[in-house]
């Protein structure tokens, strides 16, 4: 009997994989705040990091170092124990929902810390939970704006999941399965980049890309810390580590996004020209372009006010992503190409 | 019943504004920046520029100060405080000259009362300390600031002269 059949083997099989997935995202998490830093530093005509390292790429790991050593600060009147758990829960969720992210796969191999059927319903959960995170450090730092912020946060995130979800609904209708593996693999088809979900899911892509923005919190919509009227929102009396947890959760969850917008709408790791290999470059390119675009967003959009966000969310995307579910379900009933596949 | 904007409607599902600024966006990544790289190079400072103070000697060696306290008298902020007493040849000297840099509001009005020319406030404006404490300069301080950046204040006094 092989050692990595084994119960031994197969924990430490496990083992080697998540610690390999989360030190290549956390690693790559400090890239991926260079690259947005720089990118809307750009936009704005300043010159942005360039001191630190070569172009400034170590930029990340110097505030992260300055970010660790500095003194928690803990205010008296907090909810010591919630307090500390909160930006815990938020860095440790978002680790969490990448279990069932897949990098790559193909007949032989799947490149996925945990391949289960119901990989979809499994993010959409713990993406659930990540609220948690913030409405704990924002009650348990018992101060005003750190209150206001996690219940805008809270009921702006619960708003944009179920827009989220019904999204969601119609690729699963068109893919006929919750693993994601399988949507990516509904998406291979003859004509490369025109036979992903994006073309016939076309206005949804838009609205998922939007409704992610929303839900990690990102501008235009971060009303949670808006800095204009709130301060910093729900982590206004954090600093030092809890600080930076909450800092590296809320980007891992942007990736998170980015990757699940890959997954669903954009072929995965399939290569947009047929004839290609396909491969996990390309995966890791189309994460780094929505990234990029997320970067670009926070550019160039202006902050919306609360009550717009809650119409937008509301009266404009819940009846349009609902209204999609009905016309895909149609759709895929009467075997529209591009829409039921299996 | 109601007119349906349709222009308006058309702009609101295409996204049409945001597609405009996220274009101008892109523009300008590749735009010539409006920053300097600044530890590394700095922008032009006009000669009138009122930065780090300085007390100035003539070429000689000799002090210029001659503790008239013109500016401890003018000085909105009260930042300066001189005490003066003869010196062995006679004359009259500054034995203790402190400015509290933390209470200067850098208005220049020392250097304009000045008769001889000997507190000016200098080109330097990098005196960032980590204590309150080291901001109280003294007038060994003042005079070490002037041997250091005399070359630019003689030059700069010299630049604006011609507008006084």
């Amino acid at each position: 009997m092989d050692f990595f059949d084994t119960n031994f083997g197969i924990f430490l099989t496990m083992l080697g994989q998540i610690l390999l997935v989360t030190m290549i995202l956390l690693l790559s998490l400090t890239i991926l705040i260079w690259v947005e830093r720089k990118t809307f530093g750009l936009v704005q005509l300043r010159k942005s990091v360039n001191v630190v390292g070569p172009w400034g790429l170590l930029q990340t790991f110097a505030d992260f170092i300055k970010m660790a050593v500095k003194e928690i600060i803990i205010p008296a009147g907090a909810d010591k124990a919630v307090f500390l758990l909160a930006p815990l829960i938020s860095f440790v969720l978002v680790l969490v929902a990448w279990a069932t992210v897949p990098f790559y796969a193909d007949e032989d191999s799947t490149w996925i810390i945990a391949d289960i059927n119901v990989g979809i319903l499994y993010i959409l959960a713990i993406s659930s939970l990540e609220v948690y995170g913030v409405i704990m450090g924002g009650w348990a730092s018992n101060s005003k704006y750190a209150f206001l912020g996690a219940l805008r946060s809270a009921a702006q995130m619960i708003s944009y999941e179920v827009s989220i979800g019904f999204i969601i609904v119609g690729v699963l209708l068109s893919t006929g399965s919750l693993s994601l593996v399988d949507i990516v693999m509904a998406q291979d088809g003859a004509y490369g980049f025109f036979s992903w979900y994006w073309l016939p899911h076309l206005p949804m892509v838009v609205l998922f890309f939007v409704s992610a923005l929303a839900e990690t919190n990102r501008p235009p919509f971060d009303l949670p810390e808006a800095e204009s009227e709130l301060v910093a929102g729900f982590q206004v009396e954090y600093s030092s580590t809890l600080f930076l947890l909450y800092m590296v959760g809320e980007y891992a969850a942007i990736v998170l996004m980015c990757a699940l917008t890959t997954i669903l709408f954009f072929g995965g790791w399939l290569s947009p020209i047929p004839g290609i290999p396909d491969g996990v470059f390309w995966f890791v390119a189309k994460t780094l372009f929505f990234f990029f675009m997320f970067s670009m967003v926070k550019a160039v959009v202006p902050r919306y006010r609360y009550d717009q966000l809650m119409r937008l969310g509301w009266k404009v995307f819940l009846p349009m992503s609902l209204g999609w579910v009905v016309i895909v379900a149609a759709f895929a009933q009467y075997g529209v190409p591009g829409y039921a596949r299996w | 019943m109601t007119t349906m904007d349709w222009t308006r409607a058309r702009k609101y599902f295409l996204l049409a504004d945001f597609l405009q600024g996220f274009r101008l966006g892109l523009k300008y990544i590749f735009k010539p920046k409006a920053t300097v790289n600044y530890p590394y190079e700095k922008g032009p400072l006009s000669p009138r520029f009122r930065g780090e103070h300085a007390l100035r000697r003539y070429p000689n060696g000799e002090e210029r100060c001659i503790a008239c306290k013109l500016c401890e008298a003018i000085c909105p902020a009260q930042a300066i405080t001189i005490e003066a007493e003869p010196r062995d040849d006679g004359s009259r000297r500054t034995t203790r000259y402190d400015i509290d840099m933390s209470k200067c509001i850098y208005c220049g009005f020392c250097q304009e009362a000045c008769p001889v020319d000997a507190i000016v406030e200098g080109p330097n404006f990098e005196f960032a300390t980590e204590t309150r404490e080291e901001l109280i300069y003294n007038k060994e301080k003042l005079l070490d600031n002037g041997a250091r950046w005399e070359a630019e204040i003689a030059r700069n006094l010299e630049l604006d002269a011609p507008y006084r």
